[in-house]
């Protein structure tokens, strides 16, 4: 299984360069959102991969009877996807805000933080 | 296992302080007056907490505290060492300082749009990521601090802050993706996630050239954090766009927080033993110098100088890890203190003289010094703080470096930190020889600060001004405290045992 | 929106919704469920009920500011692993109380922490789809 994974990791993280290559913003934040993506992948990889057998301990049990799948990856993907999705609703609000302020998405237009010298130099004037 | 003693809680008291604070603040969401007081009441809790915290860490060695009594390297643990207690005192006093400034900087609107609660969170997460011992919890707290840090830069909404907060926003996020990647190859790798037990574990890996695979991952991670040569970009495109009062506390400790992350790893996780990395340290660290210098140089805006003055004393730090000898990486550390304190000092002092001249532009700003000399003499040792002027605290961490760098028979090293100093005292003379010498041509506009608003700028700017220029006269105790700490980060022992118990 | 069958039905849809969030943050205490989801669920009826009614319905439903709601939770989670002080605990120690004729589980401070994380998640993802809606 560990193979197949690691194919479809890599997939997502080429479809994330390609993203992040592009001059639309919206398509790099789409980007970000992939990459979170399949860094959730990567980290449920690195657990190891087990095949139906959930991480539960029968009622009268104090410790698990058989080789059960690691929660502990699960657990810390819970946590990064929660913060994903928080950062990420931000992210997609401060694009949408920038757009109707700047009236663009397309990045080599995004100048108003780091006017060019010339630029600024005949605002002086 | 035992219960934990009343003192054991001072390991997490500044970050809970910071988190009720926050919460507290957010209740109170349309009272801004009582913000206020909460936030100083909390900062002001904080910086006692992190210094008994402090004390005690000098006194005893590594403090511990295991959370919800899970002990390591199961459950998430809290460990301060001098360099993390320390810098959490650091950043609990900058924040107090900040919230007086931010009376006369910010207004009411900002207030009422979250200003307190959001510096409360950020700063909860900052002290979060300096007193964590768990890589994963490290980077839970790095999300805490970029939450709270989008959410100031964003205050007021105007163009050139939201679009300096995308740049910031993307950046970062990348960066910390990096890093939670890196994390979840390590924990494949060692398969835990407490830094003292991956430390013992990565050390018996046979498969070296994973680790340093993870290792680069890091570096790559926590240098864009750090805003390190080749990705500092995005540092000088954002930080200048907010209010001044939160560039300030931006500039001094958000950026300290990537250089502390690197320190960790890189003494702790991945000792730096005279490999392939301690050459890219040492390259990434004369190239941030010289760069943050050249860029200060041709910069007119003094807020993006001193963004510039900023990133340059990144790499005086990254030269003391790169040699990796106790006097080097002490040295590094001094200088960590030294630009805490200049680089919130210098943003304070950049929007004070916004405040007075009416722009940030030099070519613009003029006449300040005729205006107010006072303020200007204050300006003026920020600049020769910053610059490394003997005695103040600027040199003595150079000094240090210098020798080092030489004793390690790296003189190019050497070099390099001469004149990244020398490259910073052009720019900022520079600076003030335009903004504050030169005289103006058109009368100055009459600031609308209110006396008192102007007064709780210019306190906190003076006062820590004054106290980096003291630590260089001083600086002995510093430089004592920077040397116990680097011997700490490279005898990690200390800090493995007092983290895993003292069988391990 | 004014769809007539959208504001007959929403007002039982958003009832049950809330109610089915309390459940699964209680049930997560043993079960899968828990605070975040159970948050989830209560701030996507809030969301419906302001496709029906408008945001000023929903910021009158919720009575204090939505970021006071997520204030609150950060307060009972962080709070909640302070009680341990009283017993010489370290932080975030769970502590349960369980009378011996009762059999009563959720009494805790691990519960405690969940509601907190429940207002916390609910308080601010309805800030955002204020804010989202109020822009246009």
């Amino acid at each position: 299984m560990e193979p197949l994974f690691a194919i479809v990791i890599g997939i997502m993280f080429a479809i994330t360069v390609f993203l992040f290559l592009s001059r639309s913003f919206v398509r790099i934040v789409l980007g970000i959102f992939m990459l979170s993506n399949a860094t959730h992948l990567l980290i449920f990889t690195a657990g190891r991969l087990t095949f139906e057998s959930p991480p539960l301990i029968p009622y009268d049990q104090s410790v698990p009877i058989e080789a059960i799948a690691n929660p502990l990856p699960q657990a810390l993907i819970l946590t990064a996807i929660v913060i994903s999705f928080a950062l990420f609703a931000f992210v997609l609000i401060l694009t949408y805000r920038a757009y109707q302020e700047l009236g663009t998405v397309d990045v080599d237009e995004m100048n108003a933080s780091e006017p060019r010298a010339a630029a600024s130099e005949e605002a002086a004037e | 296992m035992n219960g934990a003693a009343l003192s054991d809680w001072l390991v997490v008291a500044p970050l809970v302080l910071g988190l009720v604070g926050s919460g507290l603040c957010a209740v109170f969401w349309w009272r801004p007056l009582a913000q206020t007081i909460i936030g100083f009441a909390t900062t002001i809790a904080m910086t006692v907490t992190a210094a008994m915290l402090f004390a005690r860490v000098l006194a005893g060695g590594p403090q511990v505290m295991a959370m919800g009594n899970w002990p390591a390297p199961f459950g998430i643990v809290f460990a301060a060492d001098t360099l993390g207690a320390g810098m959490a005192l650091l950043t609990a006093l900058v924040g107090v300082l900040t919230l007086i400034y931010s009376m006369g900087d910010q207004s009411e609107d900002f207030r009422r749009a979250g200003y307190t609660p959001l510096l409360l969170a950020m700063l909860a997460g900052v002290t979060g990521a300096f007193l964590t011992g768990d890589i994963f919890n490290l980077y839970v707290w790095f999300e805490v601090l970029l939450i709270g840090s989008f959410g100031l830069l964003v205050l007021g909404g105007r163009k050139d802050q939201l679009e300096g907060a995308l740049k910031y926003a993307v950046l970062n996020l990348l960066a910390t993706t990096i890093f939670l990647i890196a994390t979840g190859l390590l924990y494949g790798l060692v398969g835990t996630l407490n830094m003292a037990d991956i430390a013992v574990k990565v050390a018996a890996v046979e498969n070296r050239g994973l680790v340093n695979a993870i290792a680069a991952l890091y570096l790559m991670a926590f240098g864009m954090k750090a805003a390190a040569f080749p990705l500092f970009f995005w540092l000088p495109a954002s930080y200048h766009t907010p209010q001044p009062g939160v560039s300030a506390i931006f500039g001094g400790l958000l950026t300290k927080v990537g250089v502390y992350a690197l320190i960790r790893t890189f003494t702790l996780i991945f000792p730096l033993d005279g490999g392939i990395f301690n050459d890219l340290f040492m390259w990434i660290a004369a190239a941030t110098i010289l760069f943050g210098g050249m860029g200060a140089l041709v910069q007119t805006d003094l807020r993006r100088l001193v963004a510039f003055t900023v990133v340059g004393g990144i790499g005086y730090m990254l030269v003391g890890l790169a040699l990796t000898t106790h006097a080097a990486l002490s040295g590094g550390l001094f200088y960590m203190l030294h630009s805490v304190l200049i680089s919130t000092g210098l943003f304070m002092a950049v929007g004070v003289a916004g405040r007075i001249g009416g722009a940030f532009d030099t070519s613009v700003l003029a006449g300040i010094y005729r205006a107010t000399p006072a303020f200007a003499a204050i300006f003026l040792l920020g600049a020769f703080v910053v610059s490394g002027i003997p005695p103040l605290s600027g040199f003595w961490p150079k000094v240090v470096l210098v020798q080092a760098s030489i004793a390690a028979g790296q003189p190019w090293l050497a070099a390099a930190v001469l004149t990244g100093g020398f490259l910073t005292l052009l720019a900022v003379s520079k600076a003030f020889a335009l903004a504050f010498w030169r005289d103006s041509e058109a009368p100055l506009p009459v600031p609308e600060t209110s006396p008192r608003a102007f007064a709780s700028l210019m306190g906190p700017t003076a006062v820590i001004i004054v106290m980096a220029a003291m630590l260089g006269m001083f600086a002995e105790p510093a430089a004592r405290i920077a040397s116990a700490a680097a011997e700490e980060l490279l005898r990690p022992a200390a800090y493995v045992a007092a983290v895993l118990g003292d069988g391990a | 929106m004014s769809s007539l069958i959208l504001r007959t039905a929403v007002p039982l849809l958003v009832s049950l919704m809330v109610v089915f969030s309390i459940f699964v943050l209680f049930r997560g205490h043993n079960l899968p469920g828990g605070g975040f989801v159970g948050g989830l669920i209560a701030a996507s009826g809030l969301a419906v009920y302001m496709i029906a009614s408008g945001p000023a319905a929903v910021r009158r439903a919720l009575i204090i500011h939505p970021i006071g709601v997520a204030g609150i939770g950060i307060l009972a989670a962080a709070l909640s692993g302070v009680l341990a002080l009283f017993v010489g605990g370290p932080y975030l120690t769970g502590l349960w109380w369980l009378p011996d004729n009762i059999d009563i589980k959720i009494v805790a401070t691990p519960v405690i922490f969940d509601i907190g994380v429940y207002l916390t998640v609910v308080g601010s993802v309805a800030a955002i789809a204020l804010e989202l809606e109020e822009w246009r």
